[in-house]
């Protein structure tokens, strides 16, 4: 007898695969069209969601790199080893990805390069696009150990770690010390035109704090997402240790927002419950306070898919964070009008499409993990594995 | 020497368009009657009703914002005045339609290779000792052109002389630091398209103060950072020492 077996294809390829056909027809109306083909940006709102989510966003989502980094290399907390390659690998795609998606909204891509032999060191796009390009490169010599110990490479994977590391981590550090805030500096040219409750002269000193913050968190997020994908050890006590450095990162980025706003007396602003004093409770509140709470709750910590879910609320917080002041408030502050097109939401979603498919790939054919690359990836029951953890 | 202003007087403008239709003939686009400032459209006049007429145009400021955001320095002040913007540098990151406070450069969203739009206050005439277009059209002589100190002194000669029929005070004196479009007005911003909440201070130097510490802090942080890294290295390694010499005595019992 002959088995008939249909090809069964499997829900997320083909989730994928439409989504990339969708993404290419989307691109050839950008290329031919222009930027207002696809989307709904107009003169009074020439920044949207692209700016919000796949640069604000993405930029601060690929923090945990350089903060992952900083812990187990320059603060010598060596427990913590592996957490360092797949956080680097998350910033290296991350960071592809803002560039692949700049390609996207900046008017004359052609030009990306330009920064490097036009200078205008009065402006903070100058220094982000600095920054962002020689992070970046860190990032890609911070990857390279990947491939040549899979290549076998050894002479050149020790050298690397025992004179390259140190030196490209600090200057991670530092880069990321730089673009991460002057993303935030970009809003403090415009105090007329973003709601008094997310405009701040220190916005650099807030996105710093708090992309630390997101980092930290999307650490744990990622490292969950990879033990239900790839059947990775869940390194539960790790993730403990992380939630801890959480809580305190998210006290301290609350403080500083909150006697922010009492120092320009706009905290009031924040109860007058129309839809900017909403939106501000709700990013403060559900995406900060109560994250922050059951962050310093020892139940939540010893529970991973309870730390991993306050974790990822804590991410949803700050990125709500960010769409605020890239959206929300400036539209409060200017009255523009502006609801993203259907298809600015293909780019973003195919930007993480291909970020999510690459890391894939790394984690099948690359050292990522400790384990090693794992090539049968085989589902998990996340349940028996958390209770085995948690037991 | 000094820069170049234009000065627009409200009270004298009768609406009759002709500022635009030289605007638009000078940067051969479309003739057309336009309805806001966008990427055809450099000047606009705004029908306030009751025969009162706004001028929208780039107030060319004189320490523009656009120029200090733009990071490749595509948009420049001419010394003589205008701001301009070079087709060659742009990379089209807006950044500079979201910094401008008077909401000046324009976009064209529908091209596929987009430039910022905005009044040059006719740059090649003015380099060329002429008066922009649209001062030299004007019938009625709302819009003058002349030296910034000129027209200031001539904008406060007007307001002392005649203090009833304006607001009080001249429009882009202060604003944003200082423009190079200075208007008297009969009706207060805030009942025309005019911003009226520009701040009395160039916008620049809110950046440039953050930007100016990174050289202090940054050295500060590294040699704090590589401090972390070297202290505690010694630490590691005084430890891998101390287990090779426990192994080591261990192994000369054997």
């Amino acid at each position: 007898m002959t088995e008939r077996k249909l090809p069964r294809p499997h829900f997320w390829a083909t989730v994928f695969t439409l989504l990339m056909i969708l993404l290419a027809v989307v691109l050839f109306r950008r290329y031919t069209g222009g930027i207002g083909a696809i989307s709904n940006l107009n003169d009074s709102m020439p920044w949207g969601l692209w700016i919000g989510f796949d640069l604000l966003c993405g930029v601060a989502l690929g923090a945990g790199g350089f903060t992952v980094t900083a812990v187990v290399y320059i603060f010598h907390l060596e427990d913590y080893k592996p957490m360092a390659r797949p956080a680097v690998l998350t910033a290296f795609l991350g960071y592809l990805m803002v560039i692949a998606a700049l390609l996207v909204d900046l008017g004359r891509p052609w030009n990306i390069w330009h920064p490097l032999i036009f200078w205008n060191p009065h402006s903070v796009m100058f220094e982000v696009g600095w920054c962002v390009m020689l992070y970046t490169t860190v990032l890609f010599l911070e990857f390279l150990p990947l491939v040549f110990e899979r290549l076998g490479y050894n002479r050149q994977v020790h050298f690397m770690h025992k004179y390259l590391t140190p030196g490209l981590v600090i200057a991670g550090v530092l880069l990321s010390t730089m673009h991460q805030s002057s993303l935030g500096t970009l809003y403090v040219i415009v105090p007329e035109k973003l709601h008094p409750l997310w405009y701040s002269p220190i916005l650099p000193i807030l996105f710093f704090v708090s992309a630390i913050t997101l980092g930290l968190a999307m650490t744990n997020v990622e490292s969950f997402l990879s033990f239900r994908a790839f059947g990775k050890r869940l390194e539960a006590p790790l993730l403990r240790g992380i939630g801890r450095a959480t809580a305190v990162m998210l006290l301290l980025y609350l403080v500083i927002r909150i006697e922010d706003l009492l120092v320009h007396g706009t905290l009031p602003l924040a109860f007058r419950f129309d839809q900017a004093s909403w939106f501000f409770l709700a990013e403060i509140i559900i995406g900060g306070v109560v994250p922050m709470l059951l962050l310093f709750q020892k139940r939540v910590r010893r529970n991973p898919l309870a730390l991993t879910g306050t974790q990822f609320l804590v991410v949803l917080g700050i990125m709500f964070n960010r769409m605020n002041v890239a959206v929300t408030a400036f539209q409060l502050g200017t009255g523009a009008g502006y609801r993203p097109h259907w298809m600015e939401f293909v780019v973003s979603m195919g930007m993480i499409a291909i970020g999510v498919f690459l890391f894939s790939l790394a984690a099948r054919y690359l050292p990522v993990f400790e384990e090693g690359p794992l090539t049968n990836a085989r589902p998990v029951d996340p349940f028996v594995e958390l209770n085995r953890h948690s037991g | 020497m000094s820069t170049y202003a234009l000065l627009f007087d409200q009270s004298r403008c009768i609406g009759c368009g002709a500022c635009e239709q030289a605007c638009q003939s000078e940067h051969d686009q479309r003739p057309h009657k336009p309805d806001k400032l966008d990427h055809e459209s450099f000047t606009w006049v705004e029908d306030l009703g009751n025969d009162q007429y706004a001028r929208h145009l780039c107030m060319s400021c004189e320490n523009p914002t656009c120029v200090s955001v733009c990071p490749v320095g595509a948009l420049e002040k001419n010394p003589l005045g205008p701001v301009t913007w070079d087709a060659k540098k742009c990379i089209g990151c807006r950044y500079c339609m979201m910094a401008c406070p008077f909401e000046i450069p324009k976009y064209e969203w529908h091209s596929p290779n987009p430039r910022v739009r905005k009044c040059d206050m006719c740059v090649h005439r003015v380099t060329k000792g002429l008066p922009t277009a649209c001062a030299s059209i004007c019938p009625t002589g709302a819009t003058t052109f002349g030296t910034r100190e000129a027209m200031l002194a001539e904008a406060h000669r007007r307001l002392k002389a005649d203090p009833q029929r304006y607001t009080g005070e001249v429009y882009g004196e202060k604003e944003a630091g200082g423009t190079g479009v200075l208007m008297l007005l009969s009706k207060p911003a805030s009942e025309s398209d005019l911003p009226d909440n520009v701040p009395e201070h160039d916008m620049p130097h809110l950046t440039w103060t953050v930007l100016e510490k990174l050289p202090q802090i940054i050295p500060v942080w590294g040699v704090f950072l590589g401090g972390m890294y070297w202290l505690g290295n010694r630490k590691v390694e005084v430890a891998a020492h101390e287990r090779r010499q426990i192994q080591e005595g261990e192994d000369n019992h054997d």
